[in-house]
C-alpha cells in the first residue's frame, strides 16, 4: 500500500461476515446483577456489610452479648466511674452501670430509631419525589414546595420541638417520626430528578402504547429504574438517622432510657476523671454511622457504570 | 520543545496539488498500529495492525460500522485515545516525525497546528457557558497565530468568516444554544482550521445533522480544504458519503483494514466479500439500484397502490403546542398543520422529514399519545377522537409502535422473556404458560434463540434489541405497526437485516406500516408510499416511484438531491 492508488484487499476470515451475531456471555447481566459483582469483589464491602449485619444482631438480641442489666438495680453508685473489671470489661458510668452493657443496650435503640426513621424518610421522599416528577405540572409545583419548606426547617431543630410537645407519649415510633418526618425533602429531590429523567425514556411511552396506565407505568417502570441513587441515599441516610437519635438524646429530648447520645451527654461532667465512659460509647456511635455510610458509597459506585470503569 | 519539534512546525507547509502528490511522500503514515485498551488487568486488543496513508492534498475516508476502530484511528493521531487505550506498537509518522513517540508538549503543539481536528456532535463539543467568540479566540491563541487581544479577535472572526457565518461579527457574542446544528459544526470546522493545519480529521462531522445541511456543509469543507491543500482524515459509517467525498476509501471492520483504493474501484467493483455486502446494503447506493429498475418497467401510480381500503387514515390533523415566550405568556407554535394521509392494508407509508418536520409529532397522535387540537385519525374506518378510554386500550392492541433509541426502547432491569410478555399480560391473553409459548414463537419469528429470554437487554447489540422491540410490538398479532425512526440509529448492515424481518413479516402477517423516518434512501427501500413534510405541512405524497422519478416540489428535490452518492455510478455488486 506504498502507492497512491493501491487497490488492497485483505485476506477474508470467515467470522467478519456474520452480521450482528449474538455474544451472550457466560453470565447474565443487569443493573443490580453488575453492581453485586462489583461488590462482591471489595474486601471493604465485606468489612462493612460484616460490621452491619453485627451492629443489627445486636440490636435484635443484646442479651446474646451481655448478662448484666443496663439499668436499675444492676447499677452500683459504689462504682462510680470504675475501672474494668471481671464481667464488667469496660468498667462503670458515674452512676456505676456497666459500660459494655449500657452499649450493647444502646445499640437496639440507636438502630430501631435509625432505621424506623429512614423508612420514613425514604418512603415519604420517594412518593413525593416520584408523583412530582412523573405527573408534572400543578402537582410538582405544589409538591416541590411543600419539599422546599421541609428543607429549610433543620431536621433536629424541627424534631426537638415535636419531643418537646409530645413529652407524654414519647416512644420509638414517635421519635422517629420526629426525625423522618423532617428530613425526607433531599430524597425526594433525589427521585424527582431520576423520575425526571426515567420518564424521558422511550420505553415508558412504549409501554404507555401497549395499554398500560399512567399509574401502572410509574409503579412498574419508572420507580424501579429510579431506585439507585434512591437507595444510595437510603443508605447514608441511616447513618445520619443514627446521629439524629444521639443528638435528641444527648440534648435531653431522645427517649430518656438507654442510649448512646444520653451516655455521652452524661459522661461530658466527668471527662477529666473517667474519660473512658465518654469514650466507649461514642466509639460505638462512630463505628456504626462509619460501616452504614461506607456502605452506602460502595453502593453508590457500584451502581454508577461510570465510576465503577475509572477503578 | 525538542529541535526536531521546532523542526516540523517551521518547515514550510507543502501546497502541492493533487496531481504532484501522487509522487511525494505520504504526510501522514501509519504502520502496522496497534491500539489495546486495558480492562482490569487485562489488555484488550481493538486494532491490529492497521496501514494507512494520507497523501498530501488528499481526503481519504475510513468507512466502517461501529466497532470497526475507525473512529479509535483517529482518535490515535492525535493521541486522544479515551480511558484506559494506549498504542501497543506500530508507528503514526507525520512528516517524518512519529506520533507515537511525542511527549504531551509536543502532542499539544501539533494538535491544532499540525492536526486540526473536528469532532462528531456538534451539541456537545461547544462549551454552552462560553460564547462562541470566547472559544474561537482561544483557540486563535492556544496555538499562537495571534499576540494581541486585537488581533486575536480579528482572526477568530476571519476563522468563523471562512467556515462560512458570514456575519461573524455579530455572532461572537452569542452562546451555543443560540446557533443551530449546523451553524455549530461550522464553528467547530472553523476551530479545526484555525491553523492551516496540514491535516483534518473529521470524525463523523456531519451525522448528526440534516441531510440538506450536510450537503451544505460538507460542500464549504471540501472546497477550504482544496483551496488550502489540506489533507483530509474523514471517518464516517456511510459509504455513499465516502465515495462522494473523498478520494480514497479504507474500509475497517472489526479492527483490521479489509479493503483500501481509490473511491471509485471500491465501490465499482469491490473485492472483498465484506465491502461488496456493505456496497450492496447502502441504502443510498440501493435506491439508485432500484431506480434502474423502475425505468426498465415503468412507474407505479397511486391509485394502483390505493386500491384496497386504508387501514389508517389522518385527515386534516393539526397539532398546536404553547412555547412560554417569558413571563406567563405563550405563543401557540404550530407543529403540526393540516396533515392528511391514507395507508392500505398491507402497505408502507413514509412520513419523511428534517428534524423539527413534526413527523414525529404525527405519529405520536396515531398512536393515541398525543391528543390533536383538531382533524381525526380513523382506524379501520373508525375515528379515534370521540373514543372512551376502553376503546383506546382495546385499540392499543391492533397498533404498535417501535421507537428509534435500541438503548432506551426497553426497560433494562426487565429481562427479555418479561418485556416481551408485558403486552400480553397488560391485555389479559392467556395464561402464563401459553404466553411462555408465544414469547418463544415470537423470539423464533425475529430470529433470535430461546435462551435470550432469561436474559437482559444490556446484553444486546442495538440491532439485537430492535429486533427484540419489534417481537414485542408483534405480540398482540396488531394490523398496524409505527416505526419511528426504528432503523436509524443501526449500522448500514444491521439496519438492512432489520428491513428485510420488517419485509418478510409484512407479507406474511399482513402488516400495516407507518414509517417515520428522515433518511430518504431507506424510504426507497422500504416504503410503497411517501409522504414529505416541511415544517409541518405535507408538500408532497405520492408512491415512491413518483416522488423518486417525478418530484414535484422545489423541498423534495433538494431532499433527493442531498442523498450522499446519489451521483455516483452504480457499482458492479449484484
Amino acid at each position: 500500500m506504498s502507492s497512491n492508488s493501491s487497490h488492497y484487499v485483505a485476506p477474508v476470515k470467515a467470522d467478519e461476515l456474520v452480521v450482528d451475531q449474538l455474544r451472550l456471555s457466560e453470565k447474565k447481566s443487569n443493573l443490580w446483577l453488575d453492581a453485586w459483582r462489583d461488590l462482591r469483589r471489595r474486601p471493604m464491602f465485606w468489612v462493612s456489610i460484616v460490621l452491619c449485619l453485627f451492629i443489627i444482631v445486636i440490636a435484635v438480641a443484646p442479651n446474646l452479648f451481655t448478662s448484666v442489666a443496663p439499668s436499675g438495680g444492676a447499677c452500683q453508685l459504689s462504682k462510680s466511674n470504675g475501672g474494668p473489671e471481671p464481667g464488667h470489661p469496660l468498667g462503670f458510668t458515674l452512676l456505676g452501670c456497666d459500660i459494655w452493657s449500657r452499649v450493647v443496650h444502646g445499640t437496639s435503640v440507636s438502630m430501631s430509631v435509625g432505621v424506623l426513621a429512614t423508612v420514613i424518610s425514604t418512603v415519604i421522599g420517594l412518593i413525593m419525589g416520584a408523583l412530582a416528577g412523573f405527573y408534572g405540572g400543578f402537582l410538582d409545583s405544589l409538591l416541590s414546595r411543600v419539599g422546599d419548606i421541609f428543607f429549610t426547617i433543620p431536621y433536629i431543630v424541627a424534631a426537638v420541638v415535636v419531643m418537646s410537645v409530645l413529652a407524654e407519649q414519647k416512644n420509638e415510633f414517635v421519635l422517629a417520626l420526629a426525625i423522618g418526618g423532617f428530613s425526607w425533602a433531599s430524597t425526594a429531590r433525589i427521585a424527582r430528578a431520576e423520575v425526571l429523567r426515567v420518564k424521558q425514556s422511550d420505553y415508558v411511552t412504549a409501554s404507555i402504547a401497549i395499554g398500560l396506565s399512567r399509574f401502572r407505568t410509574l409503579i412498574t417502570h419508572v420507580i424501579p429504574n429510579s431506585m439507585a441513587p434512591v437507595i444510595v441515599v437510603t443508605t447514608l441516610g441511616l447513618g445520619t438517622a443514627i446521629v439524629a437519635e444521639s443528638t435528641l438524646s444527648f440534648l435531653g429530648v431522645g427517649l430518656g432510657g438507654v442510649s448512646w447520645g444520653a451516655d455521652i451527654s452524661q459522661a461530658q461532667t466527668s471527662i477529666r476523671t473517667a474519660p473512658l465512659s465518654l469514650f466507649w460509647p461514642s466509639l460505638a456511635l462512630t463505628i456504626s454511622v462509619l460501616a452504614f455510610i461506607t456502605l452506602g458509597e460502595l453502593l453508590r459506585d457500584a451502581v454508577d457504570p461510570k465510576s465503577r470503569a475509572q477503578r | 520543545m525538542t529541535s526536531e519539534n521546532e523542526n516540523l512546525t517551521s518547515r514550510a507547509r507543502p501546497r502541492s496539488s493533487h496531481k504532484e502528490s501522487a509522487v511525494s511522500q505520504p504526510l501522514l503514515q501509519i504502520r502496522d498500529l496497534r491500539v489495546a485498551f486495558s480492562v482490569g488487568k487485562k489488555d484488550r486488543e481493538v486494532l491490529h495492525g492497521v496501514d494507512l496513508d494520507v497523501f498530501p492534498g488528499e481526503t481519504v475516508a475510513i468507512v466502517g460500522e461501529s466497532g470497526s476502530g475507525k473512529s479509535t484511528t483517529a482518535a490515535a493521531v492525535i493521541d486522544l485515545l479515551p480511558g484506559t487505550g494506549k498504542v501497543t506498537s506500530g508507528s503514526i509518522l507525520l512528516d517524518g516525525v512519529d506520533l507515537t513517540a511525542a511527549n504531551r508538549r509536543q502532542m499539544e503543539s501539533i494538535r491544532g497546528r499540525d492536526i486540526g481536528y473536528v469532532p462528531q456532535d456538534p451539541m456537545s463539543n461547544l462549551n454552552p457557558v462560553w460564547s462562541i467568540g470566547f472559544q474561537v479566540e482561544e483557540a486563535v491563541r492556544a496555538n499562537g497565530l495571534a499576540s494581541t487581544r486585537k488581533q486575536t479577535r480579528e482572526r477568530a472572526i476571519e476563522v468563523l468568516k471562512q467556515a462560512g457565518l458570514s456575519d461573524a461579527e455579530r455572532r461572537m457574542h452569542q452562546f451555543p444554544h443560540q446557533f443551530s446544528g449546523g451553524m455549530r459544526q461550522r464553528a467547530l470546522i472553523g476551530i479545526g482550521l484555525a491553523a492551516d493545519p496540514k491535516l483534518l480529521i473529521a470524525d463523523e462531522p456531519t451525522s448528526a445533522l440534516d441531510v440538506t445541511v450536510q450537503r451544505v456543509i460538507l460542500d464549504h469543507l471540501a472546497s477550504l480544504t482544496r483551496e488550502k491543500g489540506t489533507s483530509v482524515l474523514f471517518i464516517t459509517h456511510d459509504l455513499g458519503l465516502a465515495a462522494e467525498r473523498a478520494d480514497r476509501i479504507v474500509v475497517m471492520n472489526q479492527g483490521e483494514i479489509v479493503e483500501s483504493g481509490p473511491s471509485r474501484i471500491i465501490l465499482e467493483s469491490p473485492q472483498h466479500p465484506y465491502t461488496q455486502r456493505l456496497v450492496a446494503a447502502a441504502p443510498s447506493i440501493a435506491s439508485q439500484r432500484i431506480q434502474s429498475v423502475v425505468e426498465r418497467r415503468g412507474l407505479e401510480h397511486a391509485d394502483e397502490v390505493l386500491d384496497a381500503e386504508p387501514v389508517v387514515e389522518v385527515r386534516d390533523l393539526v397539532k398546536d403546542y404553547k412555547i412560554r415566550s417569558g413571563g406567563f405568556r405563550s405563543e401557540p407554535f404550530r407543529a403540526v398543520d393540516q396533515v392528511s394521509f391514507a395507508i392500505p392494508r398491507g402497505k408502507t407509508l413514509a412520513l419523511v422529514g428534517e428534524s423539527g418536520s413534526g413527523k414525529s409529532t404525527v405519529a405520536k397522535m396515531v398512536l393515541q399519545l398525543e391528543k390533536p387540537t383538531s382533524g381525526s385519525v380513523l382506524v379501520d374506518g373508525a375515528d379515534t377522537s370521540g373514543m372512551s378510554r376502553k376503546e383506546v386500550f382495546d385499540l392499543r392492541s391492533r397498533m404498535q409502535p417501535v421507537f428509534q433509541d435500541p438503548y432506551g426502547s426497553l426497560d433494562p432491569l426487565r429481562s427479555i422473556g418479561a418485556l416481551i410478555a408485558e403486552p400480553l399480560r397488560v391485555h389479559g391473553v392467556g395464561d402464563e404458560k401459553s404466553r411462555r409459548e408465544r414469547v418463544f414463537e415470537l423470539l423464533e419469528q425475529v430470529s433470535l434463540p430461546r435462551e435470550v429470554a432469561w436474559r437482559y437487554p444490556n446484553e444486546l447489540s442495538g440491532g439485537q434489541r430492535q429486533r427484540i422491540a419489534i417481537a414485542r410490538a408483534l405480540a398482540l398479532k396488531p394490523s398496524i405497526v409505527v416505526l419511528d425512526e426504528a432503523v436509524s440509529a443501526l449500522d448500514v448492515l444491521v439496519q438492512d437485516q432489520i428491513l428485510r424481518l420488517l419485509a418478510d413479516l409484512q407479507s406474511e402477517l399482513d402488516l400495516t406500516y407507518l414509517f417515520i423516518t428522515h433518511d430518504l434512501a431507506v424510504v426507497r427501500v422500504a416504503a410503497d408510499m411517501v409522504c414529505v413534510m416541511e415544517q409541518g405541512r405535507v408538500v408532497e405524497q405520492g408512491t415512491v416511484d413518483e416522488i423518486f422519478t417525478t418530484p414535484a416540489q422545489d423541498y423534495t428535490k433538494r431532499l433527493l438531491a442531498a442523498i450522499p452518492g446519489a451521483d455516483i455510478p452504480l457499482g458492479g455488486a449484484r
